[in-house]
């Protein structure tokens, strides 16, 4: 599976993915739709299990036929950034293609090989049943849009450390910062638990945080359709009131 | 890929907000607010072991003119040495790139919650003690632009602080007021830390774009709504000013305010930018012969008020004079029977 988001550059990128779609460079397309489907094919699954009540078999077959025609059908093509934003346009697509599919009554299940990244729908599974699910599905697509972006920067956090000999400082974050809260350690019980002093957990961690907030950052970058989206998704994710 | 939970998400998201304060003297203790381009931090000084306020720019805010806008912010603030100007302590970036300046922690209240149960009278007052700051920014060719009660603080003591300055403009020597030769007359240059120093800030170009609208309605003067950034000078300050002492009318119980009052909010306000008080002390005077029971430039009283006033103004005289007449009265009345 080319998994392609560890091996990118760290710092932001200058186009975001829906330019790299919509632009001429064919490899660069490819990867913008890998970057596309890593990110939001969990969210589409979730979604269309919800929103429409598919089985976890259709609902299967539905997402990789999305991201399919999404390859296959220029889907993006259409996409406006002035509009709204690429999640809004994603759904609005998810619910037009069921519809029409529905309409039709021939869904067309296509191979599993027509995208290029590996979909582990048993561990999605499992995440929505273990979640809540009391609120709309389009709310819910929005929280898991969320939880994704974190999730990935969190990938992009532990490949960015294990590349740059800090992986101590990975271990320590997801301790501390990844953890339940319940169970969440002292400073002082990470100290003795990696032996090392509590002054060096606070660097770490600061060092840690810093980094993460960078590969959210850059996650969010290909996660929006413009310059302009990912700067109203960093101020409503990232700038306002914390609760 | 690890799965998150939602209070995992949610301290995740938190701690992206939170400013990265590892390496310097601050230590975060709680979110105050968020204004226009930052958020307000109320943190520990370790070094001094003092609470201080510290001004950071939003994470997301990776613009260089927002950056450039709160720094010019700083050391604006940095110049207006004066009591009801907010002191800034410290500016600079921090470890997580964002830019911050550190300014002393003001408690009390915003001027709309404080003057709630004040009367006329102190209510003036209390507007007059603003004005005086203002008058002190103007006179180093510094406008405002954001004037608004919730940007007035009142301290404990009554001390009046006038806060966020972000969108402050510098007058530079072109500009066509009578302020604008009050920074004139010094090169442009960069003080001692290598930040450029106000004047350079005027000199250079400004972040506020001509057309860009910038400023709080209700407040905001009609060359603020035009977005004409070349008319701005302090009589911009003096609408918002007017607006306030308007505001701090209309909030008072009972009576309507007198016609002089709102004479002097009309002159304040008008949309001929020639037609408003020339500056902040001139308005404030008026305010002031308002209190003495003077006529007030902004509004000619006819007869009928001019001796209300009087009387009202020399209440004693008055009352000893009638007194004396009356005794003079009943004296001759005696003295005839």
């Amino acid at each position: 599976m080319p998994f392609h988001q560890q091996g990118d550059a760290f710092p932001l990128t200058r186009h975001s993915v829906v330019e790299a779609v919509q632009g001429g460079d064919p490899d660069g397309r490819r990867r913008a739709l890998d970057a596309i489907a890593i990110a939001y094919w969990r969210p589409v699954y979730k979604y269309v299990r919800l929103r429409w009540q598919l089985e976890p078999a259709d609902a299967e077959d539905f997402t990789q036929d999305f991201f399919s025609r999404l390859l296959e059908k220029d889907f993006l093509a259409s996409y406006d950034p002035g509009k709204g934003k690429l999640r809004t346009f994603l759904r609005t697509c998810i619910d037009r293609l069921f519809i029409n599919q529905t309409r039709d009554a021939h869904r067309q299940k296509r191979g599993s090989g027509a995208i290029h990244v590996s979909l582990d729908f048993q561990e999605a599974e499992h995440e929505l049943s273990a979640s809540a699910l009391s609120v709309p599905p389009e709310d819910y697509f929005e929280k898991e849009w969320v939880r994704t972006l974190f999730a990935l920067a969190v990938e992009r956090l532990r490949a960015h450390c294990q590349t740059a000999g800090k992986t101590r400082q990975f271990l320590l974050f997801e301790r501390y910062d990844l953890g339940d809260a319940e169970a969440r350690p002292s400073y002082a019980a990470l100290a003795e638990e990696f032996r090392i002093a509590v002054t060096d957990v606070t660097n770490y961690l600061a060092f840690a945080r810093r980094e993460f907030r960078r590969a959210v950052l850059v996650q969010l970058h290909e996660m929006t359709g413009s310059k302009e989206e990912f700067q109203r998704e960093a101020q409503a994710l990232l700038g306002v009131e914390p609760k | 890929m690890k799965f998150l939970t939602d209070p995992v998400v949610a301290r995740l998201q938190a701690e992206m907000r939170t400013p990265d304060l590892s390496g310097t003297r601050y230590r975060t203790v709680k979110f105050l607010g968020q204004g226009g381009m930052g958020v307000v931090w109320l943190a520990e000084d370790r070094v001094l072991e003092r609470s201080v306020a510290l001004k950071v720019l939003s994470a997301e805010s990776s613009s260089a003119a927002l950056a450039a806008r709160l720094m010019q912010e700083a050391i604006v603030l940095a110049r207006l040495e004066h009591p009801g100007i907010v002191p800034v302590h410290d500016a600079g970036t921090l470890p997580d790139g964002r830019t911050f300046y550190c300014m002393k922690h003001v408690e009390g209240q915003t001027l709309d919650r404080h003057i709630e149960r004040l009367p006329l009278r102190q209510r003036l007052q209390l507007f007059q003690r603003v004005a005086e700051p203002l008058a002190f920014a103007h006179s180093r060719g510094i406008i405002h632009r954001d004037l608004k009660p919730r940007n007035i603080m009142v301290g404990p003591f009554g001390e009046v602080l006038i806060m966020d300055w972000g969108l402050a403009k510098v007058m530079s020597a072109g500009d066509p007021s009578p302020a604008a030769g009050q920074v004139s007359g010094q090169a442009p240059t960069r003080d001692a830390s290598g930040a450029p120093s106000v004047e350079a800030l005027a000199s250079e170009k400004s972040p506020t774009a001509h057309g860009a609208v910038l400023g709080t309605p209700g407040f905001m003067s009609p060359e603020q709504e035009r977005g004409d950034i070349s008319m701005i000078d302090q009589r911009t300050d003096v609408f918002a000013l007017g607006a306030i002492l308007q505001s701090m009318l209309e909030e008072q119980p009972g009576s309507p305010p007198a016609r002089a009052l709102r004479a002097i909010c009309g002159k304040a306000m008008s949309a001929e930018i020639a037609a408003r008080y020339a500056s902040v002390e001139k308005m404030s005077a008026d305010v002031g012969r308002y209190l003495d029971g003077m006529p007030v430039s902004a509004y000619r009283e006819n007869l009928v008020e001019r001796t209300v006033r009087l009387v009202s103004r020399n209440r004693v005289a008055v009352v000893l004079i009638l007194a004396y007449l009356f005794m003079r009265l009943l004296f001759i009345l005696f003295s005839r029977h």
